[in-house]
């Protein structure tokens, strides 16, 4: 496999339940803050912790755009508007042209609570209200369509969706759009935002814990589903400077079971394995992992066998999910842009709510934060199917 | 972007399985518009033969033919997955659940519900831990799809599968989004000319122009899938379409594939 160069982040966004844009977001970071709160979604009866954005319900999209109003897109539309990213892709725009900038955005359930919404009002002869939008709403492409004409870019666009590995899977992608030549810089993302079906859904498989999660601790009992939104300008190199690259990527698939990680957790080793190869790294070069460490049973004991197997027991590893809870298909771009939180102020968050970690885990659990040098980080996404990517960023210098 | 197709799968109505459909295409044998084939994949094992769902079940079936055809070992081949709509069967299902008064949601429906549950099912059948991607682009799904599995065959230099598929929406969601009839595609696509290839195809990004008409037959029956959008691409690799085939592709631009045999 062939080395990558260093693919410059040149704007970043977020919007999590740590907070909105960066400043808040570390501040909640470093003081170990969490943003879960006991289930008030709608009506949801599910004895839960959520990670909600609180006021998505009073910031319709209005103008031109309102055809796309979801939950799903109010909170991609708020994710723009923080940390001057809409400001960062107009700079690309005008150096590069529109079509040229492509945009690739995860996300796992798009706008279908409008559909469980519109199922309650239907009518005598089952028809929905004509006031489902499908397209601009459920359809996964929504949110690609929407943050593509909000920016007013050109380029190639597609959503992907592989579950929760689905926001991590798009630096891939990006990346690739560059290397092809079909693109200078790509809007790579990911929006999630709180709908019945993963609630229930996930309460239905036994999933969700009952008390904010708590990753890799001998007691955990499920993980916590929050919502988000995140993006990242990815540009060719030269442009413009960037404190911050991705370096690699792997992608596996498990080949084991549609919703339990293969056990010894090989398919996560086979893209962490693949990650470094593409940067051109050892395992000795990561300085730091953050987990995907959902605080389920299984996850957490599988993705420590593949830490170990592929990175020795010594690199410290965390989990930032206990804050944000688990974004689904945005947790792969919340987490690098947490990711590059921790390499701009060298800073290694604890796992937030882990009391004593599982002893049955081998790799480095951090429990508590510490300031600590760091040049290399990696992260990892694991969904559904066994879809499975690591991510490997850097400061650049 | 240069790459060589080197296998066909095809499972759509009155269209079973690439030969059969090449020699409509062709012109050599009628048309007859029949409801698509239901394929139970017996290389899934019992268990998640018997929890897979019809998007899954579409997918495998294809992709085994295809990759049957190429004799290329699926465990080195990367996967795409395109779709507009997943399963609207599915989603019809759970919104049915959720509106009701208990809003119990069925475990394995659930997980059939994620957009790449035919990438699961597809690398449990293989024991392939290949790299795979889902992508949606509405409409345009199957464009968006096969322009993410060209760019990997060209970057990553490896031989990749494209799998496009669209399922028929149930009402009442069908008013919302009519697509109808059960369709799905593989293209093995390989970045060097390997074996014994079908083609090879020139895919270019460029300006808008008139997309490549349908084949009437199959073309009539499958107006309504986005998947079939196809369509014109299979005619080409059946030598009884144009060589080059137009796609429409985002914001009135086109995919373009100059096709050679």
């Amino acid at each position: 496999m062939d080395v990558m160069d260093p693919l410059p982040v040149t704007g970043i966004a977020t919007a999590n339940p740590l907070g909105l844009a960066l400043p808040a977001t570390w501040d909640a970071l470093r003081e170990g803050r969490s943003g879960l709160r006991p289930n008030d979604f709608m009506d949801a009866a599910v004895k839960t912790w959520i990670g909600r954005i609180v006021g998505l319900e009073e910031q319709p999209i209005i103008g031109e755009l309102a055809d796309w109003d979801c939950r799903n897109n109010r909170l991609a539309l708020l994710g723009l508007r923080q940390d001057e990213f809409e400001a960062s892709v107009e700079e690309a725009r005008r150096a590069y042209g529109p079509a040229r900038i492509g945009v690739v955005i995860g996300t796992t359930t798009s706008g279908i609570l409008e559909t469980e919404l519109a199922y309650r009002h239907r009518g005598a002869d089952g028809a929905l209200p004509d006031t489902l939008r499908y397209r601009h709403q459920q359809n996964l492409f929504s949110v690609s369509d929407f943050v593509r004409h909000r920016l007013r870019l050109a380029g190639p666009a597609a959503s992907l969706s592989t579950a929760c590995s689905s926001s991590a899977k798009v630096f891939a992608t990006a990346s690739r759009l560059i290397r092809s030549g079909l693109c200078d810089a790509v809007v790579a993302g990911g929006v999630d935002s709180l709908c019945l079906m993963t609630l229930y859904g996930f309460a239905s498989l036994g999933l969700l814990s009952d008390r904010p999660c708590r990753p890799c601790d001998a007691e955990r009992n499920g993980l916590s589903i929050g919502e988000a939104a995140g993006f990242m300008l990815l540009e060719r190199p030269g442009r413009r400077k960037a404190d911050f690259a991705l370096l690699g990527y792997g992608e596996s698939s498990d080949a084991y079971h549609m919703s339990t990680p293969q056990p010894e957790g090989k398919g996560a080793a086979a893209a962490m394995e693949q990650a470094l190869s593409r940067a051109g790294l050892k395992p000795v070069d990561i300085e730091y992992v953050n987990l995907h460490g959902t605080g389920t049973a299984a996850n957490d004991r599988a993705e420590d066998q593949a830490i170990c197997a592929v990175l020795g027991d010594r690199v410290p590893c965390s989990s930032t999910k206990g804050g944000t809870g688990h974004t689904l298909g945005a947790a792969g771009i919340t987490e690098a842009v947490l990711c590059a939180l921790c390499l701009r102020h060298d800073f290694i968050p604890g796992t937030l709510h882990t009391a004593a970690v599982d002893p049955s885990l081998v790799s480095r659990i951090m429990v508590k934060s510490v300031y600590q040098p760091l040049r290399r980080v990696m992260s990892n996404s694991f969904g559904f199917g066994g879809n499975n990517c690591s991510l490997i960023f850097g400061k650049v210098t | 972007m240069e790459l060589w197709v080197r296998a066909v799968g095809v499972l759509g109505p009155g269209l079973d399985g690439w030969t059969a459909t090449r020699a409509i295409l062709a012109g050599l044998e009628p048309y007859s518009a029949r409801p698509t084939k239901k394929p139970i994949p017996d290389v899934l094992p019992a268990t998640e033969r018997r929890r897979s769902g019809e998007a899954s079940r579409l997918a495998i079936a294809v992709a085994q033919e295809a990759v049957s055809a190429s004799r290329i070992p699926s465990q080195e081949l990367a996967t795409v997955f395109a779709s507009s709509d997943g399963d609207g069967d599915i989603t019809h299902k759970i919104c049915g659940s959720l509106a009701g008064t208990d809003r119990d949601v069925s475990p394995t429906l659930f997980h059939n519900s994620v957009y790449n549950a035919p990438a699961g099912y597809w690398s449990i059948a293989t024991g392939s831990r290949s790299g795979s991607t889902s992508v949606c682009a509405y409409d345009l799904s199957f464009a968006a799809g096969l322009l993410e599995a060209a760019v990997q065959v060209t970057v990553e230099r490896q031989p990749v599968m494209l799998i496009a598929s669209d399922l028929p929406f149930p009402a009442p969601l069908h008013a919302a989004r009519p697509v109808d009839q059960s369709f799905a595609v593989a293209l093995l696509l390989a970045p060097h000319e390997i074996g014994t290839p079908l083609m090879r195809w020139d895919i270019t990004l460029e300006a808008y122009r008139t997309p490549t008409a349908w084949p009437s037959g199959p073309g009539n029956s499958l107006r309504n899938n986005p998947a079939a959008r196809c369509l014109p691409l299979l005619a080409a690799l059946a030598g009884g379409g144009s060589p080059i085939v137009s796609l429409d592709y985002l914001d009135h631009s086109s995919l373009v594939v100059a096709c050679e045999v």
